[in-house]
């Protein structure tokens, strides 16, 4: 493996990613798609980070300007994405090169498209190696083998030499895996990593994340929808909608003393396995808005169920948070815990 | 393999005709090699010998992973599909090899709902045009009354009747499936095929749906065969379930029965790979990490089908007969040989939180 200076200067409690205040906007002809709008969190090593929130909620968006993907044009980046003591969003391209893909991989949803169908998995994987000339020809050929076998591929010589669609899509996710952590990267990104899983498989795929985690000492972030996902694997878990995080905590503060409306609506709106006789779910009444229109004020205030007069017109600002449980919601924290318990607690 | 078709449990409301009975049905793809002369070499056991029965009224849930069978057997009851084997009756009647023509009335009682929902609809119709096309294929309203039929039905799924003149593509994804509704409620069907209706779609707007189909299945007393591969869901909807794994039904059982005391291995492993949204459950749980992934229906493995990847598995009999479907408790019927004997027999854990987190009322003392 490669001999890594910078990790050990991350000094312990520092953060390994901090992003500051990123917004990202896209200018179209209908407007300006606000499509992250002030975002700020921390991630450190060896936290598995869950982002949950709906289609729209710009938690894609925010880690692929993390990971430098955000190649359009026209698109409007503000803030820092502060990785290792480096601001991500100012680095040259070539530079932005060579940190994606060593120093942090990212797995994609659709594991049938985010391999390429005419090259072997073995070469795909081998050309990350190859690519940050980490190694030789055959002995990144033999890393990737390496790679196969530990994100558990039976057979891994012969599997390298087969090409994609001769995986299942489960082995696809692994040889995904396997591509984002063969240079032993410091995070790891993982875009709806099972949404497009069985649920066995998906069992699989999210406990191999974990063990590798601590196997390499990453980072680990998770964007789902699934809010099962993120209460078993997370610890630290943020909720956006539309470009904001809206509520950020432990995960037990958010499942147990949850503060914010839509939070709520999440968790009510789910049908439960773990619940017992079954009762009408509480959908969130109307859509997720659009990001060119976005609502004054509070986003979320046309469907909030506890909507008041100051949040048609103020956007709730997040207190400073330093990891603290905290969301961005009107409503005082008397009033939040009162809702939560009443009528929260008593449905899930 | 035994061809022998094996008995459904019975139903705790025997003497009711079902409005749906699947006996013994077989879809098998066949799988051909070579240009010109297309040798059969072999078939896809997409669905192998199942039978099932849904009465008026219930929910019928039927979940499985992807390659079970589950869409293919919605689309062989719906006739979409020709049959391989076995006998579809609906009502009492025996439609099995219904000519199109003679389908026709059965369609207007039937009726399917897709998972899909921007595959589903026309993207060059109007969704007017849409819903309405069933009442001028089966022409049971009158060509005046048309829009005015479509604009009630829209109304009744939740959608603006201004819309009419509206296309797919203008609407959400929730939207469509609401319009996926109301052209299957046109004919005012008995049955309703849903096959994975709510998978396409984000959390809240899923429970929209699910809200708005149970309503209407009281308010027009509809039949479900609700196809699902989310557990939660199916669980959520379902008066009865069957399981189905590669093609087979391992188990058939009452919402309650099953997720309370799961009878097949498979349903047990299955049960617990399911992530519970409860941080301190999802740590008192011990989940059950199947190996490997579903083996090919075209040449599934001898005996029980799940005998590669069952923790419980005893060789050789599992690996050489087939198990049957049995009753194991009233209207519960698993085929396994060695069915689990309670919920603590694959070390599950509890499936319910205690509800105890006071601790995190208490004032934060957290820096």
């Amino acid at each position: 493996m490669t001999v890594r200076s910078s990790r050990d200067a991350v000094a312990d409690g520092k953060a390994l990613l901090e992003v500051r205040d990123l917004k990202v906007h896209f200018p179209t002809p209908d407007g300006l798609v606000k499509a992250v709008d002030g975002v700020n969190f921390k991630i450190h090593r060896g936290e598995t980070l869950g982002v949950v929130g709906e289609s729209g909620s710009g938690k894609s968006v925010t880690f692929l300007t993390v990971m430098g993907l955000i190649t359009s044009k026209g698109a409007r980046l503000e803030g820092e994405v502060i990785f290792k003591g480096r601001d991500l969003l100012k680095l040259p391209v070539e530079e932005m090169r060579h940190i994606r893909g060593k120093e942090m991989g990212m797995v994609f949803q659709d594991p049938m498209t985010s391999l390429h169908p005419m090259y072997r998995v073995g070469y795909q994987i081998a050309e990350a190696v190859l690519a940050h000339e980490a190694a030789g020809k055959k002995a990144a050929w033999k890393l990737a083998i390496d790679m196969l076998g530990r994100v558990g591929i039976p057979k891994p010589e012969e599997a390298a030499r087969r090409y994609p669609h001769e995986f299942s899509g489960g082995m696809r996710q692994r040889a995904m895996i396997a591509m984002s952590l063969v240079l032993n990267p410091d995070l790891l990104i993982a875009d709806e990593p099972t949404t497009a899983l069985d649920v066995t498989v998906q069992a699989q795929i999210l406990d191999l994340i974990d063990r590798l985690k601590t196997e390499f000492n990453a980072a680990v972030a998770i964007v789902t929808h699934d809010l099962g996902v993120v209460a078993e694997h997370c610890e630290r878990i943020h909720v956006m909608y539309a470009g904001k995080i809206v509520e950020t905590g432990m995960s037990r503060d958010l499942f147990y003393r949850g503060r914010h409306p839509y939070t709520w609506g999440l968790l009510q709106s789910i049908p439960r396995l773990d619940a017992g006789e079954t009762q009408r779910l509480l959908p969130i009444k109307g859509l997720p808005p659009s990001l060119i229109f976005v609502p004054p004020g509070c986003a979320f205030h046309p469907r909030c169920p506890y909507v008041m007069d100051v949040c048609r017109t103020e956007v709730p600002t997040m207190p400073p948070t330093d990891g603290r449980h905290a969301a961005a919601c009107h409503l005082s924290p008397e009033e939040q815990e009162r809702i939560f318990v009443a009528k929260v607690l008593q449905q899930t | 393999m035994t061809t022998t078709s094996q008995p459904s449990a019975p139903s705790p409301r025997a003497g009711i005709t079902p409005l749906l009975k699947v006996t013994g049905v077989k879809k098998y793809f066949p799988v051909t090699s070579g240009i010109l002369l297309q040798r059969r070499v072999g078939d896809v056991q997409a669905v192998d010998d199942v039978s099932l029965e849904i009465y008026p009224g219930e929910t019928l849930g039927l979940v499985g992973e992807t390659g079970c069978g589950k869409s293919t057997l919605a689309r062989v009851v719906t006739k979409l599909h020709e049959a391989t084997a076995g006998t579809l009756e609906f009502d009492g009647e025996d439609y099995t090899h219904y000519s199109r023509r003679r389908m026709r009335p059965l369609r207007r009682q039937m009726q399917i709902i897709f998972q899909d929902p921007y595959a589903s609809l026309n993207p060059r119709k109007t969704v007017g045009s849409i819903i309405g096309d069933p009442y001028r294929i089966h022409r049971i309203v009158a060509k005046d009354r048309i829009k005015s039929s479509v604009q009630e039905l829209m109304e009744l799924v939740g959608l603006n009747p201004e819309h009419y003149n509206r296309y797919p593509h203008e609407f959400s994804g929730g939207q469509r499936q609401r319009v996926g509704v109301a052209r299957a409620l046109a004919l005012t069907p008995r049955l309703i095929v849903c096959d994975e209706p709510v998978s396409a779609l984000d959390v809240s707007i899923q429970a929209q749906i699910l809200n708005l189909l149970e309503d209407l299945q009281k308010e027009f007393n509809l039949t479900y065969l609700f196809i699902a591969h989310d557990l939660s869901v199916v669980r959520h909807v379902s008066d009865r379930i069957v399981v189905m794994y590669l093609g087979k039904v391992a188990e058939i059982a009452p919402q309650a029965d099953l997720y309370r005391d799961p009878k097949h291995p498979y349903t047990g492993t299955l049960l617990s790979a399911v992530p519970i949204p409860d941080p301190d459950l999802a740590k008192a749980r011990r989940r059950i990490i199947l190996q490997g992934d579903v083996p090919s229906p075209i040449n599934p493995p001898q005996g029980c089908r799940f005998h590669p990847r069952c923790p419980k598995a005893q060789l050789p009999l599992c690996g050489s007969e087939e198990p049957r479907l049995r009753d194991l408790a009233p209207g519960h019927a698993a085929a396994c040989h060695f069915p689990l004997t309670g919920p603590d027999d694959l070390m599950m854990g509890p499936l319910r939180g205690t509800g105890d987190h006071d601790e995190l009322f208490a004032p934060p003392t957290r820096p």
